[in-house]
């Protein structure tokens, strides 16, 4: 299992879980937890995947999310999870 | 599952705090590569150098897309070039120093260190004809970083190496006249020099190291601003405690890129730096960190033990995130790469001899430092005999890395570009040391009982 953390910030608007889960979808990412909230105005959405289950690569996957991010207005990061853990996991 | 606010506050540290990898630096031996003929040892070098480290850049730049963490310079350090070529049958140093140019190009990286000799105690034939060189080569190459050990807690100082060095300074600084004294920023002068040190312009490969391995430095001056700022008013455990936890995440994650790295490469790991290295972007400097401790400006009464606090809090919180801290491993104090440095000095606030002093507490030494184009070579030296005597008598690595300006004076403004930044030619003392400094032979090792 491959796993990575996906962040999505941005103004709030209609429709925003579901055209990210659906490029998801599209790639044959594995959601596996998500987490969303409003904060200071913002949306926030942290969704944690598994890309093993995907024939694309990390960057393939990370393009298509950026791609979608620049067309809906969103800032949308995908990092592996090891990160998060190394800073924030003993 | 990680909260939300730890995933937002480690993205907030890298997109707005100028958390960064500063460096991943493969250290490359060059034992090997010797042969009496020059061109085949210089044929050997770049097979060498190419072939190790063929793949670290691009191994890098995917860690970066990975992980999201940017890595900032990709570097190969090798074996000190006095020692891997002393046995060619050449007295021109110069055509090594092209070939390391010619591989780190080749690769791509940034920097490539290890034109460097060790002369603390005296000079072999190898280490005279690569001090030569020096000039020539760091004028006529980019990437090229030099380094030259002077002296040490063991051995003493090579006042010989001292005044030589100061000659070697304002030589470098000739040739490349037309660009502010360029060569001097790539030319580093030692005391207590580290074997496994992945910042530049001091890294080598030294002799006790393996024959490869992969050394990361880590930064991240802004994220300790940023975390001290949530601390005002507040008594100096309360600060320390802020220091140490910061510095513990930052290592942590250079401890799983080096990790990641020295997977990927098949290369073993050597050490972490844990080095808090300024750029001179705004939000990247070390001197903002001791502001926020309360100080007016760097420079200020009390900044010595701001820094002396700072360097010790980062050390004790690295040092659990690692499993191999090295390096380094503090605060450097590089006043031409820190923006808060460079106002001070501006303003005057922060003068040499206040800088000498924070030398004593800090993780290097004087460093990036433009001063007067007419200083003489003598006083250079006298400069890294203080320097060198610092790092001596307290069992620390001390540096001088001047740029005597060609042509500059106090007040101008040289500009290095990129990391290097912009340094304001500070005053030096022109009370003359030359009849101190032409004595040579060596000050001996000090004592190391009686403490006081």
């Amino acid at each position: 299992m491959k796993k990575c953390i996906l962040s999505v910030v941005g103004k709030d608007k209609v429709g925003i879980t579901a055209g990210v889960c659906g490029v998801l979808a599209e790639a044959g990412v594995n959601i596996l937890d998500i987490n969303q909230t409003i904060l200071q105005e913002y949306f926030t959405m942290v969704v944690l995947v598994d890309i093993d289950t995907s024939s694309l690569d990390f960057g393939q996957i990370a393009e298509r999310l950026e791609e979608y991010g620049k067309k809906s207005g969103m800032e949308i990061h995908m990092q592996r999870e090891e990160i998060f853990d190394a800073m924030h996991r003993i | 599952m990680l909260t939300t606010n730890e995933i937002l506050s480690t993205i907030e540290m890298i997109s707005q705090q100028h958390l960064d990898i500063r460096t991943v630096t493969m250290g490359i031996s060059l034992r090997d590569c010797a042969d009496p003929d020059p061109n085949v040892c210089c044929s050997n070098i770049y097979e060498k150098i190419c072939r190790k480290a063929e793949k670290l850049v691009p191994t890098a730049q995917a860690i970066e897309r990975e992980f999201g963490i940017p890595i900032i310079n990709k570097r190969v350090s090798v074996t000190p070039v006095a020692i891997a070529c002393e046995s060619c049958k050449t007295e021109d140093y110069v055509p090594f120093a092209k070939v390391m140019d010619r591989a780190a190009d080749t690769l791509g990286i940034d920097f490539i260190g290890g034109f460097s000799a060790l002369v603390q105690k005296g000079f072999t034939g190898g280490d005279r004809a690569l001090i030569a060189a020096i000039p020539e080569a760091l004028a006529t190459t980019n990437k090229v970083c030099s380094s030259v050990n002077i002296g040490s807690t063991k051995a003493g100082i090579n006042m010989n190496a001292v005044a030589l060095m100061g000659r070697t300074i304002k030589k470098a600084a000739e040739l490349t006249a037309d660009r502010g004294g360029f060569a001097c920023a790539k030319l580093v002068v030692f005391c207590n020099a580290v074997e496994d040190n992945p910042f530049m312009a001091g890294a080598f490969h030294g002799v006790g190291e393996p024959g490869c391995v992969i050394n990361v430095g880590v930064s991240g001056p802004g994220v300790v601003h940023h975390a001290l700022q949530s601390c005002k008013g507040q008594p100096f455990d309360v600060v320390a405690e802020t220091i140490k936890r910061t510095a513990f995440r930052v290592t942590r994650m250079g401890q799983l890129v080096a990790q990641e790295a020295s997977a990927r490469l098949g290369v073993p790991f050597g050490i972490v730096d844990l080095s808090l290295a300024p750029t001179p972007a705004v939000g990247d400097s070390v001197a903002d960190i001791l502001e926020e401790m309360g100080l007016e400006s760097v420079g200020a009464p009390g900044t010595t033990a701001a820094l002396a606090l700072l360097n010790d809090a980062v050390k004790k919180g690295g040092v659990m995130a690692s499993s191999n801290v090295g390096g380094l491993s503090g605060a450097f104090i590089p006043v031409s790469e820190d923006a808060g440095m460079i106002r001070a000095a501006k303003s005057g606030a922060l003068t040499i001899e206040k800088l000498e002093a924070m030398t004593c507490v800090c993780s290097v030494g004087l460093d990036m430092i433009a001063i007067p184009g007419d200083t003489t070579a003598e006083t250079i030296s006298g400069i890294i005999a203080d320097e060198a005597a610092i790092g001596m008598i307290n069992n620390k690595t001390t540096a001088v890395r001047v740029i005597p300006a060609p042509g500059c004076k106090v007040g101008d403004v040289v500009e290095f570009g990129g990391l290097l930044g912009s340094g304001p030619v500070m005053p030096v003392s022109t009370r003359s040391c030359k009849t101190f400094v032409d004595r040579g032979g060596r000050i001996p090792a000090p004592i190391h009982s009686l403490r006081n």
